[in-house]
């Protein structure tokens, strides 16, 4: 912190700050990278959905933040793979939910597999989200 | 940053293999896996885009390419006339750099990069865009008041100096190109490139003299 900080507006305080805050945010970024090289859909595409997404969430009030800025991209990204693959609606929810079950089926430290979420998960362990740092 | 984005990246690692994740990240491990399954994603891709844009590229490439044109006028005219092609004799590639222009600041312009719609930046060359770069604090207000938010960043011009924003898009990407420092004379490339910060190629930078000042 430097002694003129007061003088620092909420832009420049960010200055510094990490490109992602979690994993994920990378990876959404990343896959939307592969998916235009691909020409699964193209740049401009994804350009103008993001910055939809960014505009309905600053409509909602949603706060200015990487947060905000990731979940866009995330809801951006859904919106053009349904549109343009098959990778949209009830098979991403069924993926999303076996994929919940099988971090919950798995024991910590364990890789987690995805075929370890075909069952439903063991009501004792892992009925919580633990508090952990992300740093 | 770099630190900060080579824990993001060991972490992604990490986390693939704890607790719970958080509803986000189940709901893109679906669809990453979805793609894989199709065929419609490599994992190689994503795994390489990730570490590569946040350890290899940041904003050294655009760097390299600053301090070339500072020192090389052939080349700068490269760079101002075709930015891509100038890439190109660097052997680097990667998004955004298709379409790239450079604005070349002067005594009398600054220049001031921003994308009004979203994020567009010329990852190839600067590497993934700064947090601010994102917010809709700072896509309103480049434009509206370009002054105001360079005062934010510490660069006061006097109203002599023409400021000209530039709106990139996913085709078109900008980046400046800075003045040189005075007392440089007879640095050497890689020394110079060691001045140019990733801020004075978007535009919230502007003198690097006191780069000057900490490198020597």
């Amino acid at each position: 912190m430097t002694a003129n900080e007061a003088a620092i507006g909420p832009l420049a305080r960010t200055d510094g700050e990490p490109a992602f805050e979690e994993p994920w945010q990378a990876e959404v970024l990343a896959l939307a990278y592969a998916l235009a090289e691909r020409g699964v859909f193209s740049r401009v595409e994804w350009s103008d959905t993001l910055g939809a997404e960014l505009r309905a969430a600053s409509a909602r009030g949603e706060p200015d933040t990487q947060a905000t800025y990731y979940a866009a991209a995330l809801a951006a990204l859904e919106q053009l793979l349904a549109a343009r693959s098959d990778v949209g609606g009830e098979a991403v929810a069924a993926r999303t939910e076996q994929w919940r079950r099988a971090y919950l089926n798995t024991p910590h430290g364990a890789p987690v597999e995805l075929s370890a979420g075909a069952s439903k998960p063991s009501a004792h362990h892992h009925d919580h989200d633990h508090d952990h740092d992300h740093g | 940053m770099v630190d900060h984005d080579s824990r993001a990246v060991r972490h992604i690692h990490d986390e693939l293999h704890s607790h719970l994740p958080a509803e986000p990240a189940l709901r893109v491990k679906a669809l990453e896996s979805l793609l894989i399954e199709k065929g419609l994603v490599d994992p190689r891709t994503v795994d390489a885009w990730v570490e590569g844009y946040s350890e290899e590229i940041g904003p050294k490439r655009g760097a390299r390419m600053v301090a070339r044109a500072w020192v090389d006028p052939a080349f700068r005219e490269l760079l101002l006339s075709d930015a891509a092609e100038a890439a190109a004799q660097f052997g680097f590639d990667g998004t955004g750099i298709s379409h790239l222009t450079a604005h070349e600041n002067t005594d009398d312009v600054h220049h001031l990069v921003v994308c009004t719609l979203c994020s567009c930046y010329p990852q190839g060359v600067l590497g993934i865009p700064p947090t601010w770069y994102k917010m809709a604090a700072y896509r309103a207000r480049a434009v509206r008041e370009p002054r105001g938010v360079l005062e934010e960043f510490g660069v006061r011009l006097s109203d002599e100096v023409e400021v000209q924003v530039w709106d990139s898009t996913a085709e078109l990407r900008h980046m400046v190109v800075p003045q040189r420092p005075a007392d440089t004379e007879g640095w050497s490339e890689e020394r110079l490139a060691k001045l140019v910060t990733r801020n004075s190629m978007i535009g919230t930078d502007r003198d690097l003299s006191r780069m000057v000042k900490e490198a020597t």
